[in-house]
């Protein structure tokens, strides 16, 4: 087996490993939480015939261990267990949220992913000079503000004042693909303002890194200008790490907008996994805390094949 | 158009300095230099390190690397000032009429990209070429300059050819936009002695046959007498002495020119064994974990007290990696070391301090060997405290005898590394080494770093502390220069085996070992026609080609 082979697979096998390990966790999170999900359920009052009645029916007496291995295959085979609150099947309710999720997650980083490495590309080019100053102060500032404040000057600013964009992003599947843009623009430039400064400042570093190198030297001495020799010669060296940069703030896109759901009421993940959360709904949270941990340690898995395949070295062996 | 190709008149060259604790302040690194080169012409420049001479390469393409400025003068090439031309003109004649080969070209060449990529670059960037015609000429030089699979070495990465190689590939890279003039700066010194000379052969017939003038940048008089028509010989930033090639050689004027000129000047008499040796490596075999290939094959070597043995070899040889397997850095697969009468633990974990003690080692290169946020003191006095509980008045009094001994004196002590020259960084290592009263210090290309005059005064000291104190060394090499100068034993190394061992007058004595032959007429002579004779008399094809 040739070793980039190898080496995949290998990086694939600990993801496989890591995300047992955090159904193991998450798991056993939230057995260890205080409280009975039966009580929770029939509240103080219930009689405890009916709590013995209940417990059963949801298989809490059953020891730990079973219940995780029937937890763990049902997940496998994408059944995510019921609702405690709603009665609800977790998958159809989880599905369409988690693909709002997405949807939102999408195109935030359809317009900061391209926008934080031309910037990155341009502070490079004029390093120490205005522009790079600019940018700087301007995506530092915007990442140190809190999202939710930034989300509420946008909204009263743009949505409120100008209305040039809906304040709520309510969208369902009757809309258009422009309706529903139209309607999550708010959410995409505050998270874009969140996600853009990490981005930019490492795309930065890490082409700024290479410049040091001495085939920079060798490209400049080739007479090439110098968006040539960044983009030609130094970008190609620093993928790994914006890779690496870019995939850990589409986790955070994914998984750490709850606020932002909230902010605009947006019928995502994170607005059902608070609402659930309140109610003690622990199937749920689970649930939700799988496919997070799924979406950030898959994330994370890509960033490093893509270090791994950009390596010239490894993808072609001597 | 003008029967000169570059004139450089007055040229003067400064950089900005940021020395610790103080403003930035602007020096000058080039003194108004002044010379004429002509089409088709190889001039050589010449001179130590801080002489300037990869400045005044580089300023003939109009660049300054960091924060080096060109503050004054004229550089003609082609018949207009290149200092007073726009941007746009000067990126037309990079990589177009004057193109640069550097020193090394594993870190020149871009390692994501294929070498024909970058070979061809220039070329069609300042379209001289098309892109299929680029291909087509680099292709030719390939094979001109005798690499192997010259159709299609440019689909490799430059990772996957040998260093040898990849200097090749850089001369073509230069070639390739049929260039006016090339600036050739140390494009041999990081290449193996026996790999150097049929470098030099290629790029010496490649710009005899292309018509191409060159600047060749080297701190080797003997290399530059090979390829060289003129000679400029630099020394701070001025012109020591500048005339052709055979009145530099054979004739030069100046005091520092016949100094460079003048083989070393150290004799060392070879001492015979002793019966005791200090340190003997019994059949030593040994691989890099994860590998299948023994990198030490059936080692033995003898150094007794009191002496030198050189341990000399090409990279790849091995004689790292038995300093490695000595220093209890690599466990051996097979065999022992004995070390002053007892057996040594084969891995660090397991030697006494003692052991430590006794062995100590010097490394290449020296400013990476201290840590740069302590003083001179506290450096030196380290093994001190730790080997000998030294505290307060005693330890600085011996830190004051110790500086003495390597001849810096008691001003260095609270100096930081950064504030030393290269060869004083060497110098403080040699003092904590013998800090520690070792029976025994391993000096792993302790010169190479160094510029030849300075090279010479750490051998000297080295020779002088061994008499002082009694201390063994165990001397990695490849300059046989420096075998010859130091040693008492010698151990010839190729592919991981002992080639050749004895005494020095034995091994350096017909008859050779065919590899031994190599080696030793390798080694540039500063006499013209060297080169084409060494050429014309080998028995064996180097290994790094």
């Amino acid at each position: 087996m040739s070793p980039i082979v190898k080496l995949l697979a290998q990086r694939i096998a600990l993801s496989l490993l890591l995300l047992l390990l955090i159904s193991m966790v998450i798991f056993a999170g939230t057995i260890i939480l205080p409280g009975d999900v039966a009580q929770s359920i029939l509240g103080q009052s219930a009689t405890p015939e009916a709590l013995a009645n209940l417990r059963k029916e949801l298989g809490l007496n059953e020891p730990a261990l079973q219940r995780y291995f029937s937890w763990l295959f049902g997940a496998l085979q994408g059944d995510l267990g019921t609702a405690l609150t709603s009665g609800q099947d977790i998958t159809t309710a989880i599905a369409g949220r988690f693909g709002n999720t997405l949807f939102l997650a999408f195109w935030a980083a359809v317009v900061a992913v391209p926008l934080a490495i031309f910037l990155g590309l341009l502070a490079v080019r004029f390093k120490d000079r205005w522009p790079d100053k600019l940018i700087s102060a301007v995506t530092l500032a915007s990442i140190s503000i809190p999202e939710f404040l930034i989300g509420y000057v946008l909204m009263f600013v743009i949505a409120v004042k100008l209305r040039w964009f809906p304040s709520v992003a309510m969208v369902n599947d009757s809309m258009s693909l422009l309706e529903k843009l139209n309607a999550i623009a708010l959410p995409i430039a505050v998270l874009t303002l969140v996600v853009l400064a990490h981005m930019m400042r490492m795309t930065r570093a890490a082409i700024l890194n290479v410049m040091q190198s001495a085939y920079i030297e060798t490209a400049e001495l080739k007479g090439l200008n110098a968006f040539q020799v960044i983009y030609r010669h130094a970008f190609p060296n620093a993928i790994a790490p914006i890779v690496n940069v870019v995939m850990l703030n589409l986790a955070y896109l994914v998984v750490g907008v709850v606020v932002i759901e909230v902010v605009f009421v947006y019928p995502g993940m994170g607005q059902y996994l608070v609402d659930h959360v309140s109610k003690r709904d622990v199937p749920v949270v689970q649930a939700c805390g799988l496919i997070f941990a799924a979406v950030y340690i898959g994330l994370n898995m890509i960033a490093d094949i893509v270090a791994i395949l950009s390596n010239p070295r490894l993808r072609h062996p001597k | 158009m003008s029967d000169t190709l570059l004139k450089v008149r007055d040229l003067k060259i400064g950089a900005t300095i940021y020395p610790p604790g103080e403003k930035p302040k602007d020096i000058e690194i080039v003194h108004g230099v002044s010379f004429d080169l002509a089409p088709g012409k190889v001039l050589g420049l010449i001179g130590e390190s801080g002489a300037g001479k990869s400045t005044i390469g580089l300023a003939s393409m109009a660049y300054g690397r960091g924060g080096v400025k060109i503050t004054g003068g004229e550089v003609w090439v082609n018949g207009r000032d290149i200092l007073k031309t726009g941007h746009r003109d000067v990126r037309a004649l990079r990589g177009g009429e004057v193109t640069y080969v550097s020193q090394s070209a594993a870190a020149s060449f871009n390692p994501a990209k294929k070498i024909m990529d970058q070979v061809v670059e220039a070329a069609v960037e300042q379209k001289k070429f098309s892109r299929k015609d680029a291909e087509a000429r680099a292709r030719t030089l390939f094979a001109k300059l005798g690499l192997p699979d010259p159709d299609n070495i440019g689909d490799r990465f430059p990772h996957q050819v040998s260093g040898g190689q990849l200097q090749r590939c850089m001369t073509a890279l230069a070639l390739c936009p049929e260039p006016d003039l090339v600036v050739f700066d140390e494009p041999t010194t990081a290449l193996d002695v026996t790999t150097q000379i049929d470098v030099l052969m290629a790029i010496k017939e490649a710009i005899r046959d292309t018509g191409v003038a060159a600047l060749y940048i080297t701190h080797d008089l003997a290399v530059v007498a090979q390829v060289s028509d003129d000679i400029m010989v630099l020394k701070m930033g001025n012109t020591v002495e500048y005339g052709n090639v055979d009145q530099i050689i054979n004739n030069p004027q100046e005091e520092y020119t016949k100094a460079l000129v003048s083989v070393r000047s150290i004799e060392h008499e070879e001492k015979a064994p002793t019966p005791d040796p200090v340190l003997s490596v019994r059949n030593i075999t040994a691989r890099y974990k994860g590998t299948n290939f023994d990198v030490l094959k059936n080692v033995n070597v003898d150094l007794y007290p009191g002496q030198t043995l050189a341990v000399v070899g090409e990279s790849g040889s091995g004689k790292s990696t038995l300093a490695r397997v000595i220093t209890g850095l690599l466990p051996p697969r097979e065999g022992e070391i004995e070390f002053a009468g007892r057996k040594l633990s084969p891995d660090l974990a397991g030697r006494s301090r003692e052991d430590l003690r006794e062995l100590q080692m010097i490394y290449q290169m020296a400013d990476v060997a201290m840590n740069p946020r302590q003083t001179v003191g506290t450096i030196i006095g380290r093994p001190l405290e730790f080997y000998f509980g030294m505290r307060g008045a005693e330890k600085k009094k011996r830190i004051i005898e110790l500086l003495d001994e390597i001849e810096l004196g008691e001003k260095f002590i609270d100096r930081y590394p950064a504030e030393l020259s290269g060869g004083q960084k060497q110098r403080v290592c040699i003092a904590r080494s013998l800090a520690a009263k070792p029976k025994m210090i391993i000096c792993d290309e302790v010169t190479s770093a160094l510029d030849p005059l300075v090279a010479d005064g750490i051998l000297k000291l080295l020779l002088d502390l061994q008499k002082i104190e009694d201390v063994a060394y165990l001397f990695i090499t490849h300059d046989l220069a420096t075998v010859r100068a130091i040693s008492d034993n010698i151990a010839v190394m190729y592919q991981g085996q002992v080639q050749r061992y004895g005494g020095k007058s034995k091994v350096l004595s017909p008859p050779f070992d065919d590899y031994t032959d190599l080696l030793l007429s390798s080694v540039p002579e500063m006499r013209l026609g060297w080169l084409e004779e060494v050429i014309a008399n080998r028995k064996m094809e180097s290994a790094g080609n």
